[in-house]
């Protein structure tokens, strides 16, 4: 099908507006980056006035970098794994089921995408604590403890986004693949896992980006050894100055693994996996 | 009706499963020899790093010396308070840690904090070895205190030794001098002043500060907010009329949300005078102005006023409550507290020693640290020592970010606004209070 | 040939209202339990127990404690602390007090910018999905260009913005000012009423990217016969748009618009790091004025009791949301 002009200036159009507007942030923290300190502190300048890359040297001593950024893959990767086996399960059960109380479910996971995060701070702090008391399992100040929470903040969203993808699915597919024998789970695994692969790639995007960049919850739950690298970013601001060129060398530096990533899960997003599959 | 029962009795499970966690177990402790404490220092230094190294070795001298482990973890400003409330809420906590002076008397109330009796202040060396309006800052008067002064700060007026010189000033010892002093040296791009004009809690201390050269009060001794004095009015002000009548301030100062913007243009020779705590002096180094280059005078009052030039700023010890080594603790504090670990970590710190008698040496300027330790003895007050202090610094400070806000974006900020948004700050204050 | 599009199927993601899921599909009740009835119950189990653990308890207990007057003296002891009933709503709500004004106030500035940011992300989602929905050389870059504020962590990205706003220093005034010589004084960005529109603009940057992603997602889904199919009798790309991506993106669309305006509604983030200690008046947002009015100071009964009121009447809106909705798909 040949592009209409209309079309094709609407492209032009849109694709060079949202480039300027996503790059030109992008591009004051690279130059930012390669600038000295004093440099950034001063009057803006599109070019930095003295190039140095000494800030992507300075930025893995001042605040321990590395570490932060292994415990934020470990954390962010286990929830988005986790939650992403959950959320399926879950949003299965909603798309495919009627049963009692799914109404009530989906309203009280809504619900609490409606609380400020802040409240359930302190409450989720001291459950932390009995649970501790109660059956042993440290979980305040571990790794673990911070998975679990994240793995069920994305666990709404993650749950409404996919049944919304599993609901787009036709049902006769499900149970053309019933009648060949394989059950419920069968069909799941089979059939409509595979044709909502773009749904399963954009929800484990959002549940991994939502565990990367968590701040408050991470800030109390960890302790030195496994604090995440959205905590520790702020530690480049201490008492006596605010390291801007190695926030953003260091911001840019790690967030290179992330982007690598959505590159190449990017080619998934490919259309018509449904398409034909009931002809 | 069956719903409701399982509502109610499922919030009430809630509940139980929640509050079970607070107020965790107490318990005295043994003999300190051979037991771990943990210790949750504050950033004092250039970094959390910078923070360990510091004093790591001095924490492996303690244990030489008593015997007592310390687990040590260094705890960045955002996140100091939220974690002081977890530990508050359930229970599980350190054994000591730092607070900043001005929470001390809100902490108390909390009830969390092992109070100072005369027991305990005899095992860390006594109440007199400390500056008395240090240790007043340690909680409410009239109670036994919950914190102890650990390292001191107050405020100074840094001046461009150069710039003076070229404008023929001298360095100013009234308010009106001061003003005089900043106009003449406002002129070709540079200002006489720089301030942290968007640091609520900055401003809350001028506010302070200023009242208290007028003889006002934001507490009466009752506890209650006396926010609409005159003399907190004409206080507040003279500080906002730097920028808005006296225009010796840069407008844009009002985008500064903390103290060391105003310190990096004071170090870049773009204004002739800030004020700033003493350990401004590692910031003011590190960006390329030398020791020499500048002096400090205490933050003058104006003529007749009250000789206030700072309040007590610094940071105090605390022990909880339910620490399970409460020997072990007091040996600790009483270790920080001692002549050589002041004059240890007073350095790398830049803060000032919370001893009477004891020498500042945080520089090597001996007029510096002369003039900042007799400002800190003697020239200091306590922040409101009320548990609602930290609502004060929170409503009053903001009210004044938001004149500051107004001024530099054109409008004017008259007497009357200024006792119509103290009223509006103590109204809320009340309100929170429950009163 | 039939192919049972989402298009027949308008539902969303099961936010269904229970009466209209019974007038459509559920089969006649039967008495006897169906066979695997405990399947999707156990399916459903481990979200249960996560959501029950980490969300549902926390906000029981948030509701509990906006009963309270919990505030520092009691924080220790949560039992000890005195049962005030509706005290802290009715200081909420006293729109002539200090706390209830600021607090009122703050709410209309939250809806301002909620519809503003909701709107104009999701047309930018929108168009950038549509522009890279046919394949060209060169898509696969712009698909990762615009997914990288989203991979960025938070706090650079708004830190980023945070220098560009500056008034003397900052590179949106050199631009405006320096650059392209515009007349007259640099205004400022961060503090005063413009304010809110730089943290509007700051807000669409970094959400945008996320409608984009799941648009996208949910574009993939579209067969290309069905435009030809279409463009063969005659239609027009804005008319494709509207009769064909629109309608099957509709389950897509229902949960994304929703969960967009929550997330902006409850908004920390944003202000907290592009404002850090200089919060202006006209970027007060709910979530931050809460957090600011209240946990800062230890009165948790007042934070708690406006978080409820924050949560009702964000279940009203969800509410009304939905039963629109619900509507419009049984007329189609």
């Amino acid at each position: 099908m040949r592009e209409t002009n209309p079309s094709k200036v609407f492209r032009i159009v849109v694709l060079a507006v949202l480039t300027v507007f996503t790059v030109v942030p992008i591009y004051v923290m690279v130059t930012s980056s390669m600038k000295s300190l004093g440099d950034v502190q001063g009057a803006f300048t599109w070019w930095p006035t003295n190039l140095t890359f000494q800030p992507f040297i300075d930025m893995w001593s001042t605040v321990p970098l590395a570490s932060y950024f292994v415990n934020s893959l470990i954390v962010a990767g286990s929830a988005t794994i986790l939650s992403l086996v959950i959320a399926v399960f879950a949003a299965y059960a909603v798309s495919r089921y009627r049963f009692k109380g799914r109404s009530v479910f989906t309203t009280t996971v809504l619900s609490t995408q409606m609380f400020p995060g802040v409240l359930f701070l302190l409450p989720l702090f001291l459950i932390f604590v009995n649970i501790n008391q109660a059956v042993g399992i440290q979980l305040v100040g571990t790794r673990f403890g911070l998975v679990i929470t994240y793995l069920t903040f994305a666990l709404p969203f993650s749950i409404w986004m996919l049944a919304g993808y599993f609901d787009g699915i036709p049902r006769d597919l499900d149970e053309a693949a019933m009648v060949d024998g394989s059950g419920a789970m069968g069909a799941l695994w089979h059939v409509v896992l595979p044709a909502a692969r773009p749904g399963l790639i954009a929800v484990a995007i959002y549940s991994f980006m939502t565990s990367w960049g968590e701040v408050l919850f991470a800030s109390v739950m960890t302790t030195d050894e496994n604090r995440t690298l959205a905590v520790g970013l702020q530690l480049y601001s201490t008492q006596t100055n605010v390291y801007w060129n190695q926030i953003m060398a260091a911001s840019l530096v790690v967030s290179i693994p992330v982007v690598v990533a959505f590159l190449l899960l990017q080619r998934s997003f490919v259309a018509g996996l449904t398409a034909g599959a009931v002809k | 009706m069956r719903k409701r029962a399982i509502i109610a009795g499922a919030i009430a499970a809630a509940v139980a499963l929640v509050a079970a966690g607070c107020s965790g177990s107490g318990g005295s402790g043994d003999s300190p020899s051979g037991s771990t404490i943990t210790y949750w220092a504050s950033n004092q230094g250039t970094s959390l790093d910078n923070d360990k190294q510091v004093l790591t070795p001095v924490l492996n001298d303690f244990t030489k010396k008593t015997g007592v482990k310390v687990k040590l973890e260094v705890i960045g400003w955002n996140d100091l308070q939220t974690r002081i409330q977890t530990a508050v809420t359930s229970g599980q906590g350190p054994d000591v840690l730092n607070i900043g002076n001005t929470w001390a008397a809100s902490l108390q109330a909390t009830g969390a904090f092992m109070p100072f009796d005369s027991a305990a202040m005899k095992a860390i060396g006594g109440k007199d070895k400390f500056v008395k309006t240090a240790l007043e800052t340690g909680g409410v008067a009239g109670k036994d205190v919950t914190s102890v002064p650990l390292y001191g700060l107050a405020y100074g007026l840094y001046y461009n030794k150069a710039m003076f010189t070229a404008a023929g000033v001298q360095p100013p010892t009234t308010w009106e001098e001061l003003v005089t002093a900043a106009k003449a040296l406002t002129k070709d791009g540079t200002y006489g002043f720089s301030l942290a004009a968007g640091s609520y809690t900055e401003n809350a201390h001028f506010a302070f500060i200023n009242a208290a050269q007028n003889g006002a009060d934001f507490f009466d001794k009752d506890g209650n907010p006396t926010f609409t004095s005159t003399g907190a009015v004409d206080g507040i002000k003279r500080y906002l009329d730097l920028m808005q009548t006296d225009k010796v301030v840069n407008p844009a100062n009002a985008q500064y949300d903390n103290g060391v913007m105003a310190v990096n243009d004071f170090a870049k020779g773009k204004v002739a005078m800030i004020l700033s705590q003493n350990n401004a002096d590692s910031s003011i180094n590190a960006n390329g102005m030398k020791t020499d280059a500048y002096g400090v005078v205490p933050f003058p009052a104006p003529e007749g006023g009250k000789a206030v030039a700072s309040h007590v700023a610094g940071i105090n010890l605390s022990i909880m409550k339910n620490t399970k080594n409460k020997d072990a603790a007091l040996e600790f504090v009483k270790y920080m507290t001692s002549e050589d670990t002041q004059s240890t970590l007073g350095k790398p710190y830049a803060t000032l020693p919370v001893l009477e008698g004891a020498k500042a040496n945080f520089t090597d300027n001996a007029e510096e640290a002369a003039t900042f330790q007799k400002i800190y003895n003697t020239m200091s007050k306590p922040l409101p020592l009320v548990p609602a202090e930290d609502q004060f610094e929170n409503t009053v400070g903001k009210a004044m970010n938001d004149m500051f806000s107004k001024i530099a974006t054109g409008g004017t900020v008259s007497a009357s606004d200024i006792k119509a948004a103290l009223q509006d700050a103590q109204d809320q204050v009340k309100q929170s209070m429950g009163g | 040939m039939s192919t049972t599009t989402s298009a027949d199927n308008p539902r969303g993601a099961g936010l269904q209202t229970g009466r209209a899921t019974a007038a459509t599909t559920a089969p006649p009740k039967r008495r006897k339990r169906q066979k695997g009835w405990w399947l999707p119950l156990a399916l459903l189990a481990p979200a249960i127990i996560f959501e029950i653990i980490i969300h549902v308890i926390p906000m029981l207990t948030g509701i509990w404690i906006s009963f309270m007057q919990l505030t520092k003296f009691y924080i220790a002891n949560w039992s000890a602390a005195p049962f005030v009933g509706f005290k802290n709503y009715a200081v909420a709500l006293d729109f002539n007090g200090a706390v209830g004004a600021d607090l009122l106030r703050s709410f209309a500035i939250t809806c301002g910018f909620t519809v503003l940011v909701v709107g104009i992300s999701w047309s930018l989602g929108m168009a950038a999905a549509v522009a890279l929905q046919r394949k060209f050389w060169g898509r696969g870059f712009f698909r990762t260009l615009f997914l990288v504020p989203y991979a960025l962590p938070m706090y650079a990205g708004i830190i980023a913005w945070k220098f560009m706003l500056q008034k003397d220093t900052g590179a949106v005034n050199h631009f405006l000012f320096d650059n392209l010589h515009l007349g007259g004084d640099k205004p400022f960005w961060l503090i005063g009423d413009n304010a809110f529109w730089s943290i509007v603009v700051v807000a669409i940057w970094r959400l945008w990217p996320f409608a984009f992603l799941m648009l996208m997602a949910g574009l993939q889904s579209i067969p290309e016969e069905v435009y030809e199919a279409s463009a063969v009798d005659g239609a027009k790309p804005f008319r494709q748009w509207r009769a064909i991506t629109l309608p099957m993106l509709r389950p897509v669309n229902t949960v994304l618009l929703l969960v967009m305006f929550l997330w902006t509604f409850n908004d920390f983030n944003t202000p907290f790091v592009l404002f850090g200690n200089a919060q202006p008046a006209a970027g007060d947002l709910i979530s931050f004025h809460i957090y600011n009015a209240s946990f800062l100071t230890w009165n948790f009964g007042s934070g708690a009791a406006m978080s409820v009121l924050l949560l009702i009447f964000l279940l009203i809106v969800t509410g009304i949301y939905l039963l629109v909705i619900n509507r419009r798909s049984r007329r189609a």
